[in-house]
């Protein structure tokens, strides 16, 4: 496999650009030209989208950026976020029929390349004379409203905060995910004539009735919400805080820039990171870069470890260090962390997920010293998103959606971690395509907005 | 689109009113509810309770105290916020309990308006404590006439009684029965109210403006500890609290999170 050049470990733990510096021409070239082109090719299945990937990776081989773009854009409208933050390993490049020689293709690093280097614009066809409302501006409102613009429709997105972009630009770093990338795609979902608004809490700054008043369809992407605290003694100490919380304080609001930016973040001396996924991952090279010396703990082995393998080894690269095997039991110190107290674990028998469930070992607890601890075990639905809106949840108080992504009041749809929980872009970005089509054949299918909701 | 300021007017030499263009928030505030405002490209998010609206603008009332309060506080008719995002948290429980007693410390006055004219509304007897340390920082006082019995307490005894806000609660629970208080204002002074009222069992109501930075339900910096050692948030699950069930000693911790870097970039 040929590899993309990275910035150097030492050099980038002191900045925030983005560590993957991506292919060079020729490197792009000779990876692709390893691709078999495959008749029947396993990687397309193993894509949630269903990308044409023997075709755009064709045209990379060909030396042509542009066209392999076009080829990805049929069927992903953010190609430059998902070839960065996608789990290729488990997707494309797992079901890779040279995985068998341990050396699949890096699909992922090509489709970041064709993103960054071709150039596509989206044909618009014309206008339908429909509107549609799209609440939230993550990858699936994102995806939802490009679909829906291609095929004549005016969307309007609005966003509760004062940036759009959701989990892709409050969540995900620079070092990660540019936000340039980020206001690339919004830039050109407003040539296709998209109106983005922000600082609109649906549910509070306008009703979802008032919207279902004023458009002929709703897409609820609203995303996941509250953090999931530790519950255990002393989490309510000065210093101890979530990832959602340190990373919103780095990415959207630039504490890292402090005081050039007005929002304030704590640069821990050394900083305790409790969490396996990519949240956590981006949450300890987050702490690196302010100049913590950064632990991670995880209560199971790097094997069962939910984050991308790059980012794990980004992370050690890093100097960041793991404590495996390892669940907080208690945060010590008097109103400020001194350290967090640990249970060792050993793995037992596989649990529902199919990973093997932590048990403690008797008697073997230690403590790891710290002056910051950041929670990073995922995440709940979010109650203030879904408030005002009186379509029925589900378990876990997440938007119930039947086949086609509508919801239980006609015309609303709902997709991404509004609707799962907590998931990934790619698969938010597939709620929000599929929402869309359904959304499109019922604009068709009616012909007076009053017939809609009657 | 930004949100124009059509008004300012200085209250006192430390507190400041702006009235501000923003319809869509106007239309659904009720009272107990905040917004969060950004004042420029590269400022924080910070939340304000809401203290009046009409239907076009919003009325905040703050005292220039941090970084974005005192930029905030030069700013002027003709100019405008950058980001004002809102009616967020839960509004105010208003329903027709009897004698409601609303207790204000100092800036806890203005968003204390809107719970008295809505309680006012739905039938209630209003008794309004107010406080502040000396006169001159009092506030609209004529502005709850005909709302509420205003009682009001200064610290050096210059206006109204001398005491505090709770010396003031006090009183009034002495002379009648109190079937509900509302207290807003600094961590301290709701402690006080809350301990003040829980041992004649009335049910007190807090309102808490806790750190915060989406305001959103995202972050979970907002978190209130109670005593019955849950967790719950400002922004989703509040911003009013049983004020008996607070962890008051935490909360007051939790305030104090970011001191240094607020002292590092205060404009002295």
């Amino acid at each position: 496999m040929h590899v993309t050049r990275t910035q150097d470990p030492k050099e980038r733990i002191s900045n925030f650009s983005e560590v993957d510096l991506g292919y060079a021409d020729t490197d792009a070239i000779a990876e692709a030209k390893r691709c078999l082109q495959c008749t029947n090719p396993t990687c397309v299945p193993g894509c949630p989208v269903g990308i044409d990937i023997p075709g755009f990776i064709r045209r990379i081989a060909a030396g042509d950026p542009d066209g392999a773009l076009a080829v990805l854009k049929e069927t992903n409208y953010l190609p430059g976020t998902c070839g960065r933050v996608c789990p290729q390993e488990d997707q494309c490049e797992k079901a890779c029929i040279l995985q068998a020689k341990k050396d699949p293709i890096n699909i992922g690093k090509l489709e970041k390349y064709a993103a960054d280097m071709g150039k596509h614009s989206f044909v618009k066809k014309p206008p339908i004379g429909r509107k549609v409302a799209v609440v939230g501006s993550g990858p699936a409102g994102l995806t939802c409203a490009s679909f829906l613009a291609m095929h004549g429709v005016a969307v309007t997105v609005l966003e509760a905060l004062h940036e759009p972009g959701g989990v892709l630009r409050y969540g995900i770093p620079e070092f990660r995910m540019p936000n340039a990338i980020v206001e690339r795609e919004v830039e050109q979902l407003t040539r296709l004539g998209v109106v983005f608004e922000m600082n609109v809490l649906v549910g509070r700054t306008v009703t979802l009735d008032e919207l279902r008043a004023e458009y002929d369809a709703v897409f609820i992407g609203s995303g996941a919400g509250l953090p999931y605290f530790l519950n255990v003694p002393g989490e309510e100490k000065t210093g101890v805080l979530t990832a959602n919380e340190f990373l919103t304080r780095i990415n959207l609001m630039h504490g890292y820039r402090f005081p050039e930016y007005d929002t304030p973040i704590k640069r821990a001396e050394h900083a305790v990171v409790i969490g396996g996924g990519n949240v956590a991952m981006d949450a300890a090279r987050a702490a690196r870069r302010l100049g913590s010396q950064v632990t991670v703990a995880y209560r199971r082995t790097e094997a069962e470890m939910p984050a991308r393998i790059e980012e794990i080894r980004h992370a050690k690269e890093e100097g960041i260090g793991f404590e495996l095997l390892a669940a907080p039991i208690e945060i010590i110190g008097d109103t400020k962390v001194s350290g967090i107290s640990c249970q060792r674990m050993a793995l037992g028998d596989p649990d529902a997920s199919g990973r093997r469930r932590p048990v403690p070992v008797e008697g073997e607890t230690f403590t790891l010293p710290c002056d910051q601890v950041v929670i990073a075990i995922g995440q709940g639905c979010n109650p203030v998103l879904l408030k005002g809106c009186d379509a029925e949840l589900g378990k876990g108080g997440t938007v119930a959606v039947d086949r086609t992504f509508m919801t239980s009041i006609p015309g609303v749809y709902a997709g991404g971690d509004a609707v799962s929980g907590s998931s990934t872009v790619i698969m938010a970005m597939h709620d929000g395509r599929e929402a869309a089509k359904a959304i499109l054949a019922r604009l068709k299918n009616h012909h007076s907005r009053i017939a809609n909701y009657k | 689109m930004t949100f124009p300021i059509v008004e300012k007017e200085t209250l006192n030499e430390g507190t400041v009113l702006l009235r501000v263009k923003a319809p869509r928030i106007a239309a659904h505030a009720q009272a107990g509810q905040f917004v969060v405002l950004r004042i420029r490209e590269k400022g924080e998010r910070i939340p304000l309770t809401l203290a009046d609206w009409d239907e076009e603008t919003i009325t905040l009332v703050f005292q220039p105290v941090g970084k974005t309060t005192q930029d905030l506080a030069k700013m002027l008719p003709g100019g405008s916020i950058r980001d004002v995002l809102g009616p967020l948290g839960n509004p105010a429980e208003i329903s027709k309990v009897g004698t409601v007693v609303l207790v204000g410390g100092g800036l806890g006055i203005a968003p204390l308006f809107p719970q008295a004219r809505a309680f006012k509304e739905a039938g209630n007897r209003v008794v309004c404590v107010i406080g502040v340390r000396t006169k001159g920082l009092l506030f609209w006082e004529d502005r709850f006439k005909g709302y509420a019995e205003l009682v009001v307490c200064t610290e050096d005894g210059s206006h109204g009684m001398k005491g505090l806000v709770t010396d003031g609660l006090k009183r009034v629970m002495r002379e009648r029965k109190v079937d509900r208080v509302v207290a807003i204002g600094p961590p301290v002074m709701m402690k006080f109210v809350s301990l003040a009222t829980r041992e004649a069992m009335i049910p007190t109501v807090v309102s808490i403006n806790s750190i915060m930075v989406d305001g959103i339900g995202m972050c979970g910096g907002c978190r209130v500890p109670l005593t019955t050692k849950e967790i719950r948030f400002s922004c989703a699950d509040g911003p009013e609290f049983d004020g008996h069930i607070v962890d008051w000693d935490a909360l007051l911790v939790r305030n104090r999170m970011y001191e240094d870097e607020e002292k590092a970039c205060r404009c002295t």
